[in-house]
């Protein structure tokens, strides 16, 4: 067995788990708040990269037909890029959660269930017709590069995407323990009716949660489209199920929950991947399937009983 | 018993004349349209009884379809040619056909007990996410047997039989095959939505713990419906195998289960009919709306509609376009003006 491959597919495993942690965060809040799926967060994810592909396209920073080498992207402008992707996507979530869910928000379970399902259809497909379906290469926002630690080697992407993740999941984690609308989104995620009660504005609040998961799914779509280095109208269909799966590992409801479970399931799909590719693709369904059956709360939630 | 029998036998009789009429008088293009919708009826009737009778919203019939699909595939293959290599296709025999038949149903209804029986304690989405897990499981597991083909699934898949006085026809005999089961499937399901057994699934979709109340054992009916439902999907999917000669793991992903889901949910989950009309709406859609993609350029448009169809339908009549009605003698008579004289209680 060579160590050295699986230390470095695990290495990979933490970059490709930070990604997945930084969707999961959506759909572990609005789980938490609405108790929905809400199957169009992946493609908001989507949506991320593609709002920043566009203007770098547009401002030239990609390699013409005529075969020229792309040009890298100058770092303030790469910021402004991510930022206005973020508000972008913000702004999509927001959109969806008002058009969609909000005038089916007391129609039982089902209902919002399928109309998420439409959503994702709807933005995937959509996508395809407005960016053709065909893979489009990323622009360049770091140069490659790769350090070299005892063999395993340690991609500048890599290190980017999991200080990113961790810094963006730590300001989440103090935005929504130590502020106002932070206590507000834990009190509507607790009990909608006395959240309202106790006068704080739901609809605000939830409106809130879709806008922040959507930016932060944002970041994660660019940062995988940095490293892939294409992005196509469906890369939202797989990182959607896998994210999900990563939220319902850590604990539904649980934004470190999210993080450890994103962690989690990017190390084992890589320590699998070792041994088998195809496998490794199965892992997931296979750790969902486990985490339901054996602890449904995740590793992180608490669960409920059901009353009569 | 003996009723149903008769009706069943006067329905082959139906698919048989059907089947030449098809052959003989209509175009080749709307033959296809004709036979993927029946393919599409027995996957929606068959998922209606999970999703509708039973309320266990899942998300995996293609899972189901698949396991149908290349157990038949491949054992009618080694029944008709011995070896899995290229060649020119022959028909099955009828004996072997049936054979296939049952044993991709049966081992279809085998994997729906497995997934089944685990699943029973999740609700909801939950369920949904672990339905769909499982057929995403199957479909890696299938692209990793190389036995079977591995990616490229199986080719060479023989025709479906010929039948007596169908020698002289070029049109094989698919249309009469499909509607065979479209007919058995819709028959059975009338008398289970009737029976006590389809009562019970209504109960459980109802109230679980009042049906648990009332002495309806509710894991062992969510595990019959998946059976049900699996079983008929596997029939589906041994049909479309041999229609198709061809399958791969590909051909059942998760946006295959979700458009039976879109079928049932546009015709009103819960209402057989329903489930028939929404399965000729999803089947036909795309194949009108393709000219169009084309001539503008925009692939995916027939999914956008879809995807448009099921959010309207979600915000404006939530209950699909049947809701649990049924088609029957007495809704025509309500339609028809003047003609309801029963009032509804």
């Amino acid at each position: 067995m060579d160590f050295t491959q699986l230390l470095q597919n695990m290495t990979n495993g933490v970059a490709k788990g930070s990604c997945y942690a930084l969707v999961a965060v959506g759909y572990t809040m609005v789980y938490g708040v609405l108790q929905l799926i809400n199957f169009a967060h992946s493609d908001v994810y989507m949506l991320g990269a593609y709002f920043a592909y566009w203007p770098a396209k547009w401002m030239g920073y990609l390699p013409d037909e005529k075969g020229g080498r792309a040009q890298d992207v100058p770092l303030a402008l790469v910021g402004l890029f991510v930022v206005g992707s973020m508000a972008a996507c913000a702004a999509v979530g927001a959109l969806i959660e008002r058009a969609a869910y909000r005038p089916l928000r007391h129609s039982g379970r089902l209902a919002p269930l399928i109309t998420a399902i439409g959503v994702s259809l709807l933005l995937e497909y959509g996508g395809q017709m407005v960016f053709g379906t065909e893979p489009r290469l990323f622009p360049t926002f770091v140069e490659a590069q790769s350090y070299d630690v005892a063999g395993v080697k340690f991609a500048n992407t890599s290190i980017i995407i999991v200080v990113t993740a961790a810094v963006l999941m730590g300001a989440l984690t103090l935005f929504v323990n130590h502020t106002r609308q932070g206590r507000a989104l834990r009190a509507v995620s607790h009990s909608f009716n006395n959240a309202r009660l106790m006068g704080i504005n739901v609809n605000a609040t939830i409106t809130m949660t879709f806008m922040l998961g959507s930016s932060l799914a944002a970041v994660g779509g660019i940062l995988v489209a940095m490293d892939q280095p294409t992005i196509t109208p469906l890369m939202g269909l797989r990182m959607g199920l896998k994210a999900f799966v990563a939220a319902v590992l850590g604990g539904i409801g649980s934004i470190p929950g999210a993080a450890l479970g994103g962690l989690l399931l990017g190390v084992s799909e890589s320590v699998v991947a070792y041994w088998s590719t195809t496998y490794s693709e199965a892992v997931a369904f296979l750790i969902l399937i486990g985490v339901l059956l054996v602890r449904p709360a995740g590793i992180l939630g608490s669960s409920a009983r059901e009353k009569v | 018993m003996a009723r149903n029998l008769l009706v069943m036998l006067g329905l082959l009789a139906g698919c048989y004349g059907f089947n030449f009429v098809m052959a003989e008088f209509i175009e080749v293009v709307y033959v296809d349209y004709i036979n993927l919708c029946g393919l599409a009826i027995i996957l929606a009737v068959g998922l209606n009884v999970i999703n509708g009778l039973a309320g266990q919203f899942s998300l995996g019939h293609a899972g189901f379809m698949s396991v149908g699909a290349f157990a038949g595939a491949y054992a009618s293959i080694m029944l008709t040619y011995g070896v899995i290599e290229s060649g020119p296709l022959s028909f099955v025999s009828m004996g072997s056909f049936l054979l296939c038949l049952a044993l991709s149903g049966l081992s279809a209804a085998a994997v729906g007990a497995l997934v089944g029986a685990p699943t029973l304690r999740l609700k909801g989405d939950y369920l949904a996410i672990a339905t769909l897990g499982f057929a995403e499981i199957t479909r890696i597991v299938l692209t990793a047997q190389d036995a079977i083909g591995g990616p490229t699934g199986l080719k060479r898949i023989p025709k479906m039989p010929l039948l007596p006085g169908s020698e002289k026809w070029d049109g094989g005999t698919s249309t009469f095959w499909i509607y065979a089961f479209v007919c058995l499937v819709i028959l059975l399901s009338v008398n289970l939505q009737r029976s006590t057994f389809g009562r019970a699934l209504i109960c459980v979709r109802e109230n679980e713990l009042a049906a648990e109340t009332m002495g309806v054992r509710a894991s062992r009916m969510k595990i019959m419906a998946f059976v049900y439902g699996a079983f008929f999907a596997g029939i589906a999917g041994c049909l479309y195998a041999h229609y198709q000669h061809s399958v791969r793991p590909d051909d059942f992903t998760t946006v295959r289960s979700i458009e039976v889901v879109v079928m049932l949910v546009l015709g009103g989950l819960g209402s057989l009919t329903g489930a028939v009309v929404g399965a000729v709406i999803v089947t036909l859609l795309p194949q009108f709306l393709r000219p169009l993609e084309e001539s503008l350029g925009l692939s995916g448009l027939s999914m956008v509609v879809y995807a448009a169809l099921l959010l309207l339908m979600m915000l404006f009549r939530p209950q699909g376009i049947f809701g649990q009605r049924e088609l029957s003698l007495k809704l025509l008579r309500r339609l028809v003006p003047g003609g309801g004289k029963e009032s509804r209680p």
